[in-house]
């Protein structure tokens, strides 16, 4: 038995939604975030593997764009976490409730 | 042979990594199982010869935007448990229901066929970094500058937030 591309699709979409289940299901700000990282994981997994089932390099090119943007998003995304919780001392966001800072 | 192994290995594992992560109480524990989710992508990444990618997988996805994470953990403090009650009363069948449905959904399209488009009839894709460089440096180099862009935007938007003081948040509460 050979893998074939199409299982590591079926697996990333196992983890994107395990990721997707994450964010629905979590109320630490952190985790959520770390439930996005993942899924932005599982969809890099995807164009690695369609990029080596059409023998093109630009798959594995844009998974590289995807792990900058990747990489900026995560630091503002923290920088905002950690300015919230100076506030408000909580990184639950159901604590979050209201506009007023 | 070798790759099914692997990926029979390493897929329990990076399964095993997610459910850590959306399951764990302590946010120390959803980094760790995030982290082997990152690692066994990495060898995923290897075994569909992407080399290059597998190596920037492990720098900055294994390393530094985990340590990131971390820090954040430790900052904000690790021993605060959260407790699981559900302030929305359907919440959670609601997104249960949900998930079950997208991963259905996903199985019947993938059914038909997970990659379409016509195969490129040249030589099997090697991700060496000459070959990555090659792509980036000529044909993308425009996106490439402006992903510089991108990180100093946001290095710079980080590092204004992190500066807020806290004078002006007594303005606000007094």
């Amino acid at each position: 038995m050979t893998v074939t591309p199409g299982w590591y699709m079926a697996l990333a979409a196992v983890l994107f939604v395990i990721g997707a289940g994450g964010i629905l299901l979590r109320r630490n700000a952190l985790v959520m975030f770390m439930s996005v990282e993942l899924m932005l994981n599982a969809v890099n997994l995807t164009f690695v593997a369609a990029g080596r089932e059409l023998n093109v390099l630009e798959g594995q090119v844009s998974v590289f764009f995807v792990m900058v943007v990747a990489a900026a998003e995560v630091v503002v995304g923290l920088a905002i976490i950690v300015a919230v919780f100076r506030r408000r001392q909580t990184a639950s966001v159901d604590e979050l409730a209201e506009l007023r800072g | 042979m070798v790759e099914t192994v692997l990926f029979v290995i390493f897929g329990l594992a990076a399964l095993c990594g997610a459910i850590t992560m959306v399951w764990a109480r302590n946010p120390v524990y959803s980094a760790m199982g995030l982290m082997m989710t990152m690692f066994s992508i990495a060898v995923f990444y290897v075994s569909n010869s992407a080399h290059f990618v597998a190596a920037v997988q492990v720098i900055v996805y294994a390393g530094a935007v985990m340590t990131l994470f971390l820090f954040v953990i430790m900052l904000i403090g690790v021993d605060k448990e959260e407790d699981r009650t559900e302030n929305l009363p359907i919440q959670r069948p609601l997104a249960l229901g949900l998930i079950v449905l997208f991963g259905a959904a996903v199985v019947v399209a993938g059914r038909l066929a997970w990659t379409t488009g016509i195969r490129n009839p040249l030589d099997p894709v090697n991700g060496t970094v000459e070959a990555i460089g090659d792509e980036l440096f000529k044909r993308w180099v425009l996106p490439f500058e402006i992903t510089g862009l991108l990180l100093i935007v946001a290095a710079a938007g980080a590092i204004a937030l992190a500066f807020f003081k806290d004078d002006d948040d007594a303005e606000v509460d007094t």
